[in-house]
């Protein structure tokens, strides 16, 4: 095995955490690389590069279906994956736990599986204003197919949910509320818990959005109680093409599968089918084994490193950036929520974020430039687009003065 | 390689900051708007063709987006006044051949003039569609396209 990132009580050694990370010691156009794209997915490290390669040489074979000893080890490893996702976000139990190719799919799952036998005609679906293209269109889909209306919390100028407005919108038509936890081109932490009991309140399921969350605090679904939460392993630092769909067992046994076909039976003749329990019922078709394999290094690297270590310095680099940054003529700030993870989305009036992102990349810089995947979000602040910069507890203070000095040379050239 | 200069010329600068033909044609002949919906980019290009030998006696955009697909707009209108529908339509494919790097405008014969300072785009994949948004919807025009054209399509 390789050697993790030993917890450390109170502070979190950066240069260690690189270590661990081959990818940050690139170069980029002759400058070191500075990777500040991690709310679009987030680079891994060795452990879950190492666990998957050795997976690949050493113990592949398929679940769920072998007789023989190889298939019968890598379904253990695989269901062992199940457990520790369950632990990860304290799940009451591992058969709550659907692994899915990411929160996008989730999504859609819960659209499909759960909304379709329950959203009728007239019904009401709450989603807010600063949702992810994957969580407002697959609403906007089942809206459309049933007749039923899709309401949006509004979201005021510093990018926080209008709470008030959101307990309005509460009513016994409302069928199901998904909300992000934490906004991927804002950086806004919403007040999902008090959002959930609201919902309960009138008997509700709430699903969460924890795409942005999973990388940036611990989940605890019982606390939250929340009805589903979904998140996508290449965001919490582990493989692209696998995520989690949590759903109380209640849910997952009401629910209706998505997909059918192989694994995901218990008995098939040509007059009927009988399906599988959840979660099989869930995951028809081989799985992405290897990409569960690694999710689990990737939970297990999380550990390792500690979320008690990660917040606080995560925020320490957000209060850097966010200061830093209101320091450059003309940079404006979109998203001031008081409560935020570490994504800042910016703009300059008449420096258009894609050239933005284009000078900076001549300095090794990775931002993100463009609408984010929110488009209602840009419309909603009067934007284009924004340059995004989101940082992890990799990124140091030396490449947020690299961006500042970038954004420098930026408003140079378009002096 | 990527030296930034090479994509951010002055004159590309220059033609961001103080667009040419930035404003509506009323009586355009011609009209389209071009879209690049991965970016947000929308510019509108208006044309009014001679009737009688049908050259491009005014041609004008609208619109906003990056520096790149602005300048690229606006030297697009410069260079295309008092052209044939024909010229107009080779350079639209030999600028769409050079930000490709499929024409190199240093060692082949082209009619591009001046516009050979996009050349520079080509090390950049991401960005050639800003530089050729304003060329397509060009086309678009004289094509008398009913759709928006989207670069994506
Ligand atoms: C808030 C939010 N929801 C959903 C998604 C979709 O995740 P994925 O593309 O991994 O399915 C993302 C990722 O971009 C996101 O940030």
């Amino acid at each position: 095995m390789v050697t993790l990132m030993e917890k450390t009580a109170t502070h979190l050694d950066v240069e260690r955490i690189r270590a661990d990370f081959p990818i940050l010691k690139q170069k980029i156009h002759g400058h070191p690389l500075a990777y500040l794209d991690n709310a679009a997915t987030t680079q891994k490290p060795l452990s879950v590069i190492e666990r998957m390669t050795d997976f690949y040489m050493n113990e592949y074979a398929t679940v769920r279906r072998g007789v023989y000893e190889m298939s019968a080890r890598a379904t253990i490893a695989y269901d062992e994956v199940r457990e520790k996702v369950a632990r990860f976000i304290n799940a009451p139990s591992s058969s709550e736990i659907v692994f899915v190719r990411g929160t996008t799919e989730a999504i859609n799952l819960v659209a499909s599986g759960y909304g379709r036998p329950f959203v009728q005609a007239g019904d009401e679906v709450v989603i807010s204003a600063i949702e992810h293209h994957a969580n407002i269109v697959p609403w906007q889909q089942l809206c459309q197919e049933k007749g039923a209306v899709l309401k949006v919390i509004p979201v005021n100028d510093d990018g926080e949910l209008d709470i008030e407005a959101y307990q309005a919108l509460l009513t016994d038509k409302t069928r199901i509320v998904s909300v992000n936890h934490i906004s991927n081109s804002l950086g806004t932490i919403n007040p999902i818990k008090a959002m959930i009991d609201m919902a309960h309140q009138r008997g509700i399921p709430v699903l969460i959005d924890g795409a942005q969350s999973i990388q940036h605090m611990p989940i605890d679904v019982q606390a939250l109680d929340c009805d589903f939460f979904a998140f996508s392993s290449h965001k919490i630092y582990g493989p692209t093409g696998i995520g989690v769909l949590y759903a109380k067992r209640q849910h997952l046994n009401a629910m209706v599968p998505y997909q059918t076909g192989g694994d995901m039976i218990e008995s098939v003749t040509f007059e009927k089918t009988t399906f599988a329990k959840a979660p099989n019922k869930f995951e028809a078709g081989t799985p992405a084994i290897a990409e569960v394999i690694g999710l689990g290094a990737a939970l297990d690297y999380i550990n390792a490193v500690g979320y008690e270590n990660i917040q606080p310095y995560e925020h320490h680099l957000l209060t850097y950036a966010t200061q830093a940054l209101l320091q450059i003529e003309g940079l404006r700030i979109i998203g001031n929520a008081r409560e935020k993870a570490s994504v800042i989305s910016f703009v300059f009036d008449d420096i258009h974020p894609h050239d933005v992102g284009t000078l900076l990349d001549s300095r090794g810089i990775a931002v993100r430039a463009g609408h984010h995947c929110t488009q209602p979000v840009m419309e909603r602040f009067h934007v284009p687009a924004t340059t995004r910069a989101s940082f992890s507890f990799y990124n140091t203070q030396q490449e947020i003065d690299a961006l500042v000095d970038g954004l420098r040379m930026v408003t140079q050239v378009f002096r | 390689m990527a030296d930034q200069n090479e994509l951010y010329q002055q004159v590309i600068l220059e033609h961001n900051k103080k667009p040419r033909n930035f404003s509506v044609l009323e009586e355009a002949s011609h009209y389209a708007l071009g879209k690049n919906p991965l970016c947000g980019d929308q510019f509108a290009v208006y044309l009014k063709l001679n009737e009688d030998n049908g050259t491009i006696e005014e041609i004008r955009f609208q619109g906003s987006g990056c520096a790149i697909s602005k300048a690229s707009a606006s030297l697009m209108t410069v260079n295309l006044k008092g052209k044939s529908e024909e010229e107009a339509r080779l350079m639209k494919d030999e600028f769409q051949k050079m930000v490709t790097g499929q024409l190199d405008p240093d060692t082949e014969p082209h009619h591009l003039g001046r516009l050979s300072i996009f050349q520079g785009v080509k090390q950049y994949p991401v960005r050639v569609k800003c530089a050729s948004l304003a060329w397509h919807t060009l086309e678009a025009a004289l094509n008398k396209e009913q759709e928006a054209v989207s670069t994506e399509s």
